[in-house]
């Protein structure tokens, strides 16, 4: 019993170390915020999941006619401007401002409506809570209007591959060449795909 | 940087928050005694529902009838030690949090326990008010709570109210805050007006542009005196003046006269 037990302690030991071998999460990453994001295939993940490659993150809403084609086209801009290879090593992520409406059916029509290429675009909702929190943290505002449509800030938001927010754009509709620098910085920090 | 538990540690923290609400009480489901009702209705808000002119609708809630203690804070931080000084992540709470207290889990001298707590970020405040079951107020139901006095439901139209609002706005911020518990209003909710600014739970949804796809008109809103051109009620700059400091902050900022009281669907 006593050797179970013990075997149990060193095993327990052994995962623990296996969790920390990973660096802690910096403070000021935007994974400390726990957020469950469900896709455009309804599957689940958390936000956190998404460390270890920079991230393209946005906020949207499918409904929305007016700013959100364009948002999604800025984003398409700027990683066309990258070559074939470092357009494999970041990930977009655009967040719904309305998770009642934007079910996964709804995320799924948006991707094949524009088109989006879903190796590189993630297209999520979570709960109306987290969904204010995630904006919170972003810096992005929203607020909902009397016809269901969205007041809403629009920004392209740049992430290491920690999670720390690294640049940031209001430009919308037009390459902003700074933000353009910054993701062309970040993709350059990273190994390419497959190799550790 | 002091030693945080491993995540893991604290994503299980965050799960285990409505379980453990109120500190292992169980929350009363008919009345609980901190909260008054409120019934709700159209209410002429400073910010336009549609932007230029719809009122808002208020549905019938609960509002603690006053702003969270130092004390109440402390029990919050005791039983959640991922709140605690020290320990929260830097993008949940900037280094200001709770930096009036003598310590991680002891108030001091200058944080008397009947105080309002102050020094605390949107996410902290959302935290404790999950564990009474509750949620932060919406701008229209702070709004609305906020324009009663003792007597009346809506005192805004009278100069003798705008002008008590606005002696508050003008005592020194480095003077002592005083105890929660000043006079209740007509709902018997008290300390709206006088005590404390508060978080509420779309801080960053007050001055968002109409379309931001006009990046003129967005942009202008940003700024302060420029956004009271969409708002109402442009006589009323004491409720104004509140709109423009929620929207000036960060979700991890932390002020020493900002703090917060919680709300509840009834």
């Amino acid at each position: 019993m006593k050797k179970l037990l013990l075997a149990g302690a060193a095993l327990l030991l052994l995962v623990m170390a296996g969790v920390s071998a990973r660096p802690a999460l910096p403070g000021d990453s935007v994974y400390q915020l726990p957020v469950e994001l469900s896709n455009q295939d309804g599957q689940v993940q958390s936000m956190a999941a998404r460390r270890g490659r920079p991230q393209l993150v946005t906020m949207f809403y499918t409904s929305c006619t007016m700013v959100c084609p364009m948002i999604v086209e800025t984003v398409e801009k700027t990683r066309r401007t990258l070559d074939a290879p470092a357009q494999q090593r970041f990930d977009i992520l655009a967040v719904s401002f309305d998770p009642q409406r934007d079910d996964t059916a709804a995320l799924r029509k948006y991707a094949a409506t524009r088109k989006l290429d879903l190796q590189r675009w993630t297209l999520a909702h979570t709960t109306p809570t987290a969904t204010r929190q995630l904006a919170a943290l972003l810096g992005i505002q929203y607020r909902q209007l009397p016809d269901g449509e969205f007041n809403h800030s629009s920004e392209l938001i740049l992430l290491d591959a920690d999670g720390r927010i690294v640049a940031r754009t209001d430009v919308i509709g037009r390459l902003d060449p700074a933000f353009v620098a910054a993701l062309h910085r970040q993709v350059a920090a990273e190994p390419p795909p497959g190799k550790p | 940087m002091a030693r945080r538990p491993p995540r893991w540690l604290r994503l299980a923290g965050w799960l285990c928050l409505p379980l453990m609400a109120t500190g292992g009480m169980p929350v009363a489901l008919a009345a609980d005694a901190r909260y008054a009702a409120l019934p709700g209705g159209e209410f002429a808000s400073v910010l336009p529902a549609d932007g230029k002119a719809a009122p808002a609708q208020v549905a019938p809630f609960h509002l603690r009838t006053t702003p969270v203690t130092n004390a109440e804070f402390l029990a919050f931080v005791t039983a959640h030690p991922q709140w605690q000084r020290g320990r929260v992540a830097g993008v949940l709470a900037d280094a200001g949090y709770l930096s009036h207290w003598v310590g991680p889990t002891a108030l001091g001298a200058a944080a008397l326990p009947q105080q309002p707590v102050t020094r605390v970020s949107w996410f902290a405040a959302q935290a404790y008010c999950e564990t009474e079951g509750a949620r932060l107020p919406t701008w229209y139901e702070w709004e609305y709570a906020a324009a009663a006095d003792a007597t009346r439901s809506d005192a805004r139209a009278d100069p003798a109210w705008r002008e008590r609002v606005l002696r508050w706005y003008g005592r020194p911020s480095n003077t002592a805050l005083p105890a929660v518990g000043g006079e209740a209003n007509v709902y018997g909710v008290r300390d709206l007006n006088g005590l404390v600014w508060e978080w509420v739970d779309d801080f960053n949804a007050l001055l968002v542009g109409v379309d931001s796809r006009d990046q003129d008109g967005a942009d202008k809103l940003r700024f302060c005196g420029a956004g009271a051109i969409s708002m109402q009620e442009k006589e009323n700059y004491a409720t104004l003046m509140r709109v423009a400091m929620l929207s000036a902050l960060k979700a991890a900022n932390t002020t020493n006269n900002l703090g917060f009281r919680c709300a509840k669907p009834l």
